[in-house]
């Protein structure tokens, strides 16, 4: 596993950083509108989004194996799940 | 150095335990043998629990009378913290998976050592800075904490006491935890020797692994949880004040989203013992292995969605309490299962009953206790009434005490000759077994009672009626205390002048019995390779 060199080119690295611009701009902005419970899960969604693209193309998820994959999905699903049954008191005190 | 001699001794000539294959503090402190840092953690989780015993007879000797006894109500509120704060963070999260996880994983699995020594090594410094950060807080600052040891906003924001120090020593400590959580499953995924797949692991290493999953992904909650605390404190940001516009609600979900999954960090290793302790002991191989599996990593599953069931009558949603208690009640069915495959295995083996089997039939009978008394407490209405009381008190001492620490002594009376090279006196470990255990009960029952009768728990005084239980159970801690002397003296004695043990003690057929006691450097004299089942006792008749 050492040996191997992923192939990544500069111009796609550079987009995903711009893309990831993009949202935190979009994560600022949308924070004055109160969409009622909506809020926090757009917030949530766009900073998932970001965590995802981090982890696929910045640290190399992308050329891991479907065993690692898996546990990433995992962990992020017990994240998930962990903040959905928080929200249930949230939502309904 | 007496340890050199012991070592010399005992072992046949031919071949250097990990004792004698270097002398020295330094040696011993710079270490990246498993087995020393094992060992080292030994004496190090060994000497904060017995710190933690004093705390607690200290305190059940201030409510042997109501009313001032021997102490202030202030000593008192800090006692019942550093009890709390000691027994949790420095005693029975690290006792099982940091001693006996160190020192029998790698062996369990044929393996040389764990997959990252150095950093085996840092856990346990950590570890170490820690626990005198942890005691600092008695002579620095304005005092010992008095929030109890699950530090609830906005008291510990607002308390005059040493909180940040107590708190930042728990973040140091779960550091340590999720170091020596993630070493073992890049252990487990990688080292495994020839022949050992998956379904081949014996059960600890499995109840390890569970284990490691919870210690990776639910500590880091609790690291930001309490430096939310500390921000609060320092900086005045309103996380959980309401006067500031917190939500103190908000901290108890934080704290018990990690502290919940704690709890199986605490009772999965242990169960994990018991599976590889009752085959040993009835010859027979464990009924329903896969069920095991399966019901360890359902159990670190399912628990990381049951925290809200600490919060019952903190004024969550109705709705979040009913799927928080229904979510408690599956809790319950692996831990079942468990149960019935351990006494299934017992059924129709031949039995010898040793001491380490002693433990664990201790441990099942203490662990339902606890277990079933979870549920009362897990149920919504049941909860209510009980909440706070003594009968929380009285559950979790069965769990944790009754459960992991019955489990710990047991394991410790198991793998001693293997350890340590010396064979123990068994009646005196016998004699001890039975007075912990009468102690243990005579203890924490009329916590049971007195919770139904309404006593609170963490209050320094109490009416008169309930004065008569109070007096039974400070009684059944001095008895406590006198089966934790024997137990100790006795293995203290052996390591001075016990028999020297041989390699397999106890007939068992894991892979630690094939190997020297105590074991060499390397653990093996050459890798060894697995062809049969951990508790394949058929292999004996062939
Ligand atoms: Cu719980």
């Amino acid at each position: 596993m050492e040996t191997e060199k992923h192939i990544v080119d500069d111009k796609k690295n550079i987009l995903i950083w711009v893309d990831l611009l993009i949202l935190t701009f979009v994560t600022v902005e949308i924070a004055q509108f109160d969409f009622k419970t909506l809020t926090i899960l757009i917030a949530l969604g766009v900073a998932t989004f970001k965590t995802i693209l981090v982890g696929y193309f910045f640290m190399h998820l992308k050329f891991e194996n479907r065993f690692f994959k898996t546990m990433v999905f995992l962990c992020l699903f017990v994240l998930i799940a962990v903040l959905a049954i928080l929200f249930i008191d949230y939502s309904y005190r | 150095m007496e340890s050199e001699k012991m070592a010399t001794e005992i072992t046949p000539k031919g071949y250097v335990n990990f004792f004698e294959e270097s002398h020295g503090l330094k040696s011993w402190i710079f270490t990246h043998d498993h087995k020393r840092i094992a060992l080292l953690y030994f004496y190090g989780v060994v000497g904060f629990f017995l710190m933690g015993v004093v705390l607690g007879l200290l305190m059940k000797f201030e409510m042997i009378t109501p009313g001032e006894t021997i102490m202030k109500p202030q000593t008192y509120n800090s006692l019942f913290t550093l009890h709390g704060v000691i027994m949790v963070f420095l005693f029975i999260i690290p006792a099982v998976p940091a001693i006996f996880g160190n020192f029998f994983l790698p062996i369990l699995i044929g393996a040389d050592d764990v997959a990252f020594p150095k950093l085996n090594l840092l856990s346990w410094y950590l570890y170490v800075i820690g626990g005198i950060m942890a005691l600092s807080t008695l002579i620095l600052g304005d005092g010992p904490p008095d929030t109890g040891w699950t530090f609830y906003a906005p008291y510990s924001v607002k308390t005059g006491t040493n909180v940040i120090m107590a708190v930042m020593a728990a973040f140091v400590l779960g550091f340590s935890s999720i170091l020596t959580g993630l070493n073992f499953i890049v252990t487990m995924h990688r080292m495994r020797a020839p022949g050992m797949d998956w379904m081949k692991m014996p059960l600890f290493p499995w109840a390890l692994y569970a284990t490691s999953w919870v210690q990776v992904l639910a500590t880091p909650i609790i690291g930001i949880t309490l430096l939310m605390v500390v921000a609060e404190r320092v900086l005045g940001v309103g996380f959980f004040d309401p006067s500031i516009g917190g939500d103190p609600v908000l901290y108890q979900h934080l704290f018990w989203i990690y502290s919940h999954p704690a709890v199986y960090i605490m009772i999965l290793p242990a169960m994990g013992l018991i599976s590889e302790m009752i085959p040993v002991f009835v010859k027979k191989s464990i009924f329903g292995y896969k069920a095991i599996v399966y019901s360890s990593l359902a159990i670190a599953f399912v628990g990381y969605f049951v925290w809200g069931h600490h919060m019952f009558t903190s004024g969550m949603s109705g709705q979040a309490r009913v799927v928080f208690s229904i979510l408690t009640f599956l809790v319950a069915i692996p831990s079942g299962v468990k149960v019935f495959n351990w006494v299934a295995t017992m059924f129709k083996g031949s039995i010898d009953l040793q001491t380490p089997l002693l433990y664990c039939m201790a441990f099942i009978f203490l662990f339902m206790i606890g277990g079933f008394t979870g549920l009362v407490v897990g149920a919504l209405s049941a909860d209510v009434h009980v909440h706070d009381t003594y009968f929380v008190v009285a559950h979790f001492h069965y769990v944790m005490f009754g459960g992991t620490g019955f489990a710990f002594i047991g394991a410790l009376h198991y793998w001693y000759p293997k350890m340590f090279g010396r064979m123990y006196n068994k009646k005196v470990a016998n004699i001890g077994f039975g007075v912990l255990f009468t102690g243990f009960n005579i203890l924490y029952f009329p916590m049971f009672i007195l919770g139904i009768q309404g006593m609170p728990r963490r209050y320094y005084d109490y009416l008169p009626e309930y004065s008569t239980w109070h007096k039974v159970s400070t009684m059944g801690s001095w008895v406590v205390a006198i089966g934790l002397i024997i137990i100790i003296a006795n293995l203290v004695k052996a390591y001075r002048k016990g028999e020297p043990a041989t390699g397999n003690v106890w007939g068992g057929i894991t892979l630690e019995w094939e190997t020297k006691s105590p074991p060499p450097l390397l653990n093996f004299d050459k890798p060894p390779t697995v062809t049969h089942g951990p508790y394949d006792y058929s292999i004996l008749n062939k």
